[in-house]
């Protein structure tokens, strides 16, 4: 049987990849990618604490994040898309026009 | 032996799988000569004759000529995805075939047959996720060939692809409301109970067979790929063995496609006078005649196809995009209504 | 060690290694494809973890949908790759990497406790648990007002995108 732990071990490193993929990369794209790999591993953590309390509602949670993340992908890439007009270029490095 | 190989258990499962194979490369072979027969025969012209008695060798020759073309990438393109594409297709195309039942369980050598690879309780909806995963050969087929011809008809097949996904789902749904299961056994046993779903949703098998007409990318859908519009669209940079795999993918989906028409639909292995003629005969005698009556209606279904495909002109590709989804997917939800309507008052 | 639990870490290491090469390769289309895979092998989490609903809507609306929306956008923006090298300075490579041990080390750190209070990964499940039945009952009942407010979320995005995708209309 895996146990819980094994399953939060996994969840933490996957979403430690995830944090280093949105602080290190520049590509706009990859950094919501890597912010779909942090929600990943936190429905993975939500599934193995329903599945080992033997709960439901660990997998209703995961199900409403799927529902989010598709909302957030949408609209983060409409967002790139339309930065990529004005300023074509996908590098966030580049687009810094509020810092002072 | 017989237990390890035909029961339960890793090893019947692979027997099973390589049968399903084989079953479906051979429907998908004669496919392509009964494709150009028919189109013979509809056009007033003859097909291919001379291969063979009444031309049956042409597939066998077809293959040989692909064998012995020569395999290349064009110039910048990327090699490892433009070499993924068509084994993601053919993989893909192939894969759903594990849920399809061809017959209702029977005992035969002293063992119970399920004529079904993996009876999953989440059933259809492997079907649709292995399909969608087949989106990205085209997608990555398109964009690999490092030519405009290939993109522009690569993301115009992926985007009629997921937009008729959601009709094609949503025309199911009336059937699982029906079957109260996502097995596709249980839903042919529903239908077997009651009435062919056809009968009771007719709108919905309506919207079921155009998605699916759409999905598979054949006529009247099949701009991305028809030779006046964008040369051969996705699979333009494609020769010999990787287009063969293109080709053979696009007919295994043909098949899957009208295997799920029957499946859904039409009520499988099941018909109406079979149950009472088969009452006293020898169990295998009904499970084989469940097989014949299944694959009997997929080759209905294949000519259907065929038919079509040689009948009808093709849409240009704004109207097919509205169709999808100002036209099937407003249908579709219109079927739901309708069915819940007839559960509601106990007419199915 | 069970064919479940081999199973398991088998498909943990192909997870971080697609993981990592979401995060390390250069090119975009590379790192689309390496989430897919990604998003696969969660699937498969899932339906190790009786999750079989999940799992399989998993595939069909994750892997099967959104990343096709950003397969399509990588394709037509066609940025120039260039990997997790270049301009980066030393302080934020260490920081980075530094903060995402730390987090690991809190993990590892809290792992013999929880081997102890659920042992042998919890008890055994009603029989179909994770199915669409159990799912679907929750989900109309316990979930209903969740379940509208999604709907309206998806709405609300949908609307959103397609206004900001729209072309400039130029007078």
């Amino acid at each position: 049987m895996i146990s819980f732990g094994a399953i939060l071990l996994v969840s933490g490193i996957l979403f430690a990849m995830g944090v280093v993929g949105v602080l290190l990369r520049r590509s706009a794209l990859v950094i919501l990618m890597s912010i779909e790999v942090m929600l990943n591993a936190a429905n993975l953590a939500f599934v193995g604490a329903s599945r080992s309390v033997g709960s439901i509602d660990g997998q209703m949670f995961a199900f409403f994040v799927m529902a989010v993340a598709a909302a957030e992908a949408a609209v983060g890439l409409a967002i790139i898309i339309a930065l990529f007009r004005q300023r074509h270029t996908t590098d966030v490095d580049q687009v810094s026009f509020l810092k002072w | 032996m017989t237990d390890l190989l035909l029961g339960p258990g890793p090893i019947g499962a692979v027997v099973k799988a390589l049968v399903v194979l084989g079953v479906v490369m051979g429907i998908v072979g004669p496919m392509v000569w009964a494709e150009r027969r028919i189109a013979g025969w509809i056009q007033n012209r003859q097909g291919p004759n001379r291969v063979g008695p009444f031309g049956l060798l042409q597939p066998l020759a077809d293959g040989i000529k692909f064998i012995f073309k020569e395999p290349m990438a064009p110039e910048g393109a990327h090699v490892p995805l433009y070499v993924l594409a068509p084994a993601l297709s053919f993989t893909a195309a192939l894969s759903t075939f594990a849920v399809i039942p061809f017959a209702d369980r029977f005992a035969a050598f002293g063992h119970e047959i399920w004529p079904i690879v993996a009876d999953l309780d989440i059933g259809i909806l492997w079907v649709f996720a292995v399909a969608s995963l087949g989106v990205y050969a085209i997608v990555l087929a398109g964009w690999s060939s490092n030519n405009k011809y290939a993109m522009l008809g690569g993301l115009r097949s992926s985007a009629q692809m997921i937009s008729y996904e959601l009709s094609l789902t949503v025309s199911v749904v009336g059937v699982l409301m029906v079957a109260g299961s996502l097995r596709l056994t249980d839903i042919v046993t529903s239908q077997a109970n009651g009435l062919w779903n056809v009968i009771t949703q007719p709108l919905g098998f309506l919207v079921f067979i155009t998605s699916a007409f759409a999905e598979t990318n054949r006529l009247p859908f099949d701009l991305p790929e028809a030779e006046p519009e964008l040369v051969a669209g996705y699979h333009t940079e494609y020769s010999s063995m990787k287009f063969l795999m293109f080709y053979m993918a696009e007919y295994a989906n043909v098949v899957l496609s009208a295997c799920m028409i029957t499946l859904l639909f039409f009520g499988g292995w099941h018909l109406p006078f079979t149950a009472n003629l088969l009452a006293g005969a020898a169990p295998i005698v009904a499970g084989l005649v469940g097989i014949g009556i299944f694959l009997a209606k997929v080759f209905f279904f294949l000519f259907v196809y065929i038919w079509v495909r040689w009948t009808l002109p093709r849409f240009r590709y704004d109207q097919l995009m509205s169709l999808g989804w100002k036209g099937m997917l407003p249908l579709a939800v219109a079927n739901l209504v309708w069915t819940a309507g007839l559960i509601l008052w106990k007419l199915a | 060690m069970t064919p479940r639990e081999l199973f398991f870490w088998a498909d943990a290491v192909v997870a971080v290694l697609t993981a990592g090469m979401v995060l390390l390769h250069r090119n975009a289309v590379v790192c689309a494809l390496s989430l897919v895979m990604h998003l696969c092998t969660v699937a498969v989490f899932f339906v190790l973890l009786d999750a079989t609903f999940l799992g399989v809507v998993q595939v069909i609306v994750y892997a099967g949908a959104i990343m096709v929306l950003f397969l399509f956008v990588i394709m037509l923006l066609d940025p120039k790759g260039e990997g997790v090298t270049g301009r980066m300075g030393n302080i934020q490579l260490f920081v980075t990497l530094g903060a995402a041990l730390l987090l690991v080390a809190g993990i590892l750190r809290i792992l013999p406790a929880l081997a102890v209070t659920n042992a042998g990964g919890g008890a055994a499940v009603p029989e179909g648990f994770g199915a669409i039945r159990g799912i679907g009952e929750a989900l109309f009942s316990t979930y209903l007002l969740p379940f509208e407010l999604a709907s309206v979320l998806l709405l609300v995005a949908m609307i959103g995108a397609l206004f900001m995708g729209k072309k400039e209309i130029v007078e």
